[in-house]
C-alpha cells in the first residue's frame, strides 16, 4: 500500500474518526487489485476534504478547482485516453458547484470512474448545508434545521447514463473495495457513492455520537438491494439507506462515438489514440 | 478567410490538438473551424456545457501531453477566470482566444468591444502576470495565435488573445506559411532523473520543465500555494517564493515577449498608441495627419500585456503628446498615462463599443493635439 502513497506528506489532515481515509485505502487497494501500472492512473480532484485525497496518493494527481474535477478530468482523458482516470471528490464539490459537469459527463459516458465521498454537508469550512443534507438536519447554515430536500447521487447518475453505480456505507469495506475495483475495471462513466460519517461537523450538530457510532448507525439503516430500481434506492438516514450495486450495464463511450463519425475523415485518429480501447 | 477561421489555423500549425468550448458570438466560427478541422489531424474537438467546464477541460488536456485552446467572448470569458487562475498557479500551457463584443453583460453580442482589456489582466484573483496578445487582421489572428502557443509552452501559462468581433468576421488574405517555415516551441522537458524531478524546480532562467501525465514521474499539480515539489505548503514563504518566480518569469523576460509596431516615430510629435482594430483606424488617422504635415507617429500594441513600459518611457518626452484609441470608457489610456508619467499630455479617443472608431475622430485629436489645445 506504501507503494501508491505519498508518505512524505503523512500526517494527512483529516480529522480523527472520520470516513474519506477508510474510502482512500479501498481505492488504492482497489487499484492494486487491478494490476495496472501505476503510471498509467491518474486522480483529480476538487475541493474540500476529499479533495485533499489527489494530494496523498502516488499517482499522477490533480487537485483542481472547486467543482471542476470532472471537466478537468474529460480534458485528460480525451488528451490521453490510454490513462484510465479515477475522479474523488465530496458531495459538494461533485454535486453542488459541479453538478452540470456530473450530468454532462455522465450522459457523454466519459470514460473515467467517479468516486463521491458523500459525507451529508460541507466539511473543509465547518459543516455548512451540502445538496445531501438530509431535510431538517442542522448545520452551521441551517441551525434550525435544513429546509431543502437533498438529491439522490445513485439515482442521479442512473438516469443521467452512468455505466456503473453502487453505494455503500464506510463500514461495509468489503463491498466498498469491490465495487470499486468493478468500477475501475468498467468502460464508460462509472460511479461509487460511500456514505461517511463527518463526527466533526454533522455527527456533532446532529447528536449522533462518536465516529464509530456514527457508522454503526449508517450501517444498522443500510439495507442491501441489488436488484432495486436505482429511482428507489432510497437515501434518507432516518428511515433507510440503500445500498449495494444499482447499474452494470454497457454503452459505447463518447469516444466511442467520436471515432464512429469521425473515423472515415480522419485516418491518422487511431495513430494518435492507439491505445485507447484497450486502455491501460 | 475570417480572423476567426485564421485562428483556428494558426492553432493547428502551431500543434494544437484539442479544443474545448462553448457556442457563444462572435468567437462561433472558431469552435466550427475546430470541430471541422481537429478530426482530420487525429485531434480531439468537444463542445462541453459551459465556459466553466471548456477552461478545465484545456487544462486537463494540457497535462495529458497536448497543446490546448479553447475561445469565447465576453460572458464567456468571465465564466473562464477562476480556471485561467488555476492555469496560472499550476503553470499550465494552454491558449484563450477571447474574440471581443461590447458589454457589460449580454452587452452587444454582435458588435465589436475593446472592453475586457483589464479584466485580461486582472480578471482572475490575486496577483498575477500574464501575457495578451492584440491581433488587428486575420493574418495576425493566424500568426499571433501560433506565437501565442509558443509564448504558453516556453513560459507555461495560459496566453490569451484579445480579438474583437470586427477582426474576427472580417475577411481578409491570409497566408498560411509552408511548414517548415513556422517556429515551434515546445515545453521544455525534465532531464533529471525521475527521483531526483521536483514538478516546480525552475532553470535559472525562472522556467521549470514539465512532465506530462503519464511520464512516468507521478506528479502532484494543485491550485494551492505549493513548494517545489507541487505539494501544498500553507504559509507566507512560500507563497512569496511561488509567486515571485511566477511573476519574475514574465517580468524578467519582458523585452522577449513585448512587441510592437512603430510607425513614424522618429520625428513623431503627436503619438497615437492602439490595438486590435482601433489600430487601423488609428493607421489612417496617422497617414492622414502626415499628409496634412502634421508629424504624427503611430505605436501599435501587438502584445497589450506586459505593457510596454520602457517605450512610453522613451517616447513621452519627446512628445507634443500622446493618444490612446480604443474601443471601451478608457481602460488601456490608464497604463499608458501611468508610463507617460506626466512628461507629455495624454487624451483618449474612445466609444463604449458597438462601432469601430472612425479614423477622422483620431485625426481631429491628432490636429488638436498639434495645435496645442489637448
Amino acid at each position: 500500500m506504501d507503494s501508491l502513497l505519498r508518505t512524505e506528506r503523512i500526517p494527512h489532515i483529516w480529522c480523527p474518526g472520520c470516513g474519506i481515509g477508510t474510502v482512500f485505502s479501498a481505492v488504492i487497494s482497489a487499484i492494486k487489485n487491478t494490476g495496472w501500472d501505476p503510471n498509467s492512473i491518474a486522480m483529480v480532484s476538487g475541493i474540500g476534504c476529499t479533495g485533499r485525497m489527489a494530494g496523498y496518493i502516488r499517482l499522477d494527481s490533480f487537485h483542481t478547482t472547486h467543482g471542476r474535477a470532472i471537466p478537468f478530468a474529460t480534458g485528460l482523458k480525451l488528451a490521453r485516453p490510454q490513462t484510465k482516470v479515477v475522479v474523488v471528490s465530496g458531495d459538494g464539490d461533485l454535486f453542488a458547484i459541479g453538478g452540470n459537469h456530473f450530468i454532462h459527463a455522465a450522459r457523454r459516458n466519459m470514460d473515467m470512474t467517479v468516486i463521491c465521498v458523500n459525507n451529508l454537508n460541507y466539511g473543509m469550512t465547518g459543516g455548512q448545508q451540502a445538496p445531501s443534507t438530509p431535510l431538517g438536519a442542522k448545520t452551521t447554515t441551517s441551525v434550525n434545521g435544513a429546509p431543502e430536500e437533498p438529491f439522490n447521487f445513485s439515482y442521479l447518475a442512473s438516469a443521467c447514463g452512468a455505466t456503473y453505480v453502487a453505494r455503500w456505507t464506510a463500514m461495509q469495506v468489503r463491498s466498498l473495495r469491490s465495487s470499486i475495483s468493478e468500477a475501475l475495471e468498467k468502460r464508460g462513466f462509472s460511479f461509487v457513492e460511500v456514505i461517511t460519517p463527518c463526527p466533526s461537523s454533522f455527527g456533532r450538530r446532529n447528536r449522533m455520537g462518536s465516529a464509530l457510532e456514527m457508522l454503526k448507525f449508517y450501517q444498522g439503516r443500510s439495507v442491501i438491494r441489488g436488484d432495486i430500481d436505482p429511482k428507489d434506492a432510497s437515501m434518507d438516514i432516518d428511515k433507510e439507506i440503500v445500498v449495494g450495486k444499482f447499474v452494470d450495464i454497457e454503452r459505447p463511450t463518447f469516444l466511442d462515438h467520436y471515432e464512429k463519425f469521425n473515423h472515415p475523415q480522419m485516418p491518422q485518429w487511431r495513430s494518435l489514440h492507439a491505445d485507447s480501447q484497450k486502455a491501460r | 478567410m475570417n480572423g476567426d477561421e485564421a485562428c483556428c489555423e494558426g492553432a493547428l500549425s502551431a500543434g494544437c490538438r484539442f479544443f474545448a468550448g462553448y457556442p457563444i458570438t462572435p468567437a462561433t466560427e472558431i469552435a466550427e473551424s475546430m470541430s471541422r478541422r481537429l478530426p482530420q489531424l487525429g485531434g480531439i474537438f468537444i463542445q462541453m456545457e459551459d465556459e466553466i467546464a471548456s477552461m478545465a477541460a484545456i487544462l486537463g488536456a494540457s497535462w495529458g501531453g497536448v497543446k490546448s485552446m479553447t475561445s469565447t467572448s465576453g460572458p464567456g470569458f468571465s465564466l473562464m477566470m477562476e480556471n485561467i487562475g488555476l492555469g496560472i498557479c499550476t503553470e499550465t500551457p494552454c491558449v484563450v482566444c477571447n474574440v471581443q463584443r461590447a458589454g457589460p453583460s449580454t452587452g452587444l453580442p454582435t458588435s465589436v468591444g475593446q472592453g475586457d482589456v483589464m479584466q485580461a489582466r486582472w480578471g482572475s484573483h490575486g496577483h498575477y502576470e500574464i501575457i495578451v496578445l492584440a491581433p488587428a487582421s486575420p493574418q495576425q489572428m493566424f500568426d499571433m495565435t501560433i506565437r501565442a502557443f509558443n509564448l504558453s509552452e516556453y513560459y507555461r501559462l495560459p496566453v490569451l488573445i484579445l480579438a474583437d468581433e470586427v477582426v474576427g468576421h472580417m475577411n481578409e488574405r491570409v497566408i498560411i506559411p509552408r511548414e517548415d517555415e513556422i517556429e515551434i516551441i515546445n515545453r521544455r522537458k525534465p532531464s533529471v532523473a525521475r527521483e531526483d524531478y521536483l514538478p516546480y524546480e525552475a532553470d535559472t532562467d525562472g522556467i521549470a520543465p514539465m512532465a506530462n501525465c503519464g511520464d512516468g514521474y507521478r506528479i502532484h499539480v494543485t491550485g494551492l500555494t505549493h513548494d517545489d515539489r507541487g505539494y501544498p505548503a500553507m504559509n507566507a514563504a512560500a507563497q512569496e517564493q511561488m509567486i515571485a518566480r511566477l511573476v519574475d518569469k514574465i517580468r524578467n523576460n519582458r523585452e522577449k515577449i513585448i512587441s510592437t509596431k512603430n510607425l513614424y516615430l522618429d520625428d513623431a510629435e503627436i503619438v497615437v498608441v492602439s490595438y486590435g482594430i482601433s489600430a487601423r483606424s488609428a493607421m489612417q488617422a496617422v497617414r492622414n495627419a502626415r499628409d496634412e504635415g502634421i508629424k504624427a507617429g503611430l505605436i501599435v500594441l501587438e502584445t497589450i500585456w506586459p505593457f510596454p513600459e520602457e517605450l512610453i518611457r522613451s517616447v513621452a518626452p519627446g512628445a507634443k503628446a500622446m493618444i490612446m484609441a480604443e474601443i471601451n470608457g478608457g481602460q488601456l489610456v490608464l497604463e499608458l498615462e501611468r508610463c507617460a508619467c506626466g512628461a507629455c499630455p495624454v487624451s483618449l479617443v474612445s466609444n463604449f463599443g458597438g462601432a469601430i472608431i472612425h479614423p477622422n475622430l483620431i485625426l481631429n485629436a491628432i490636429s488638436k493635439a498639434a495645435k496645442g489645445s489637448i
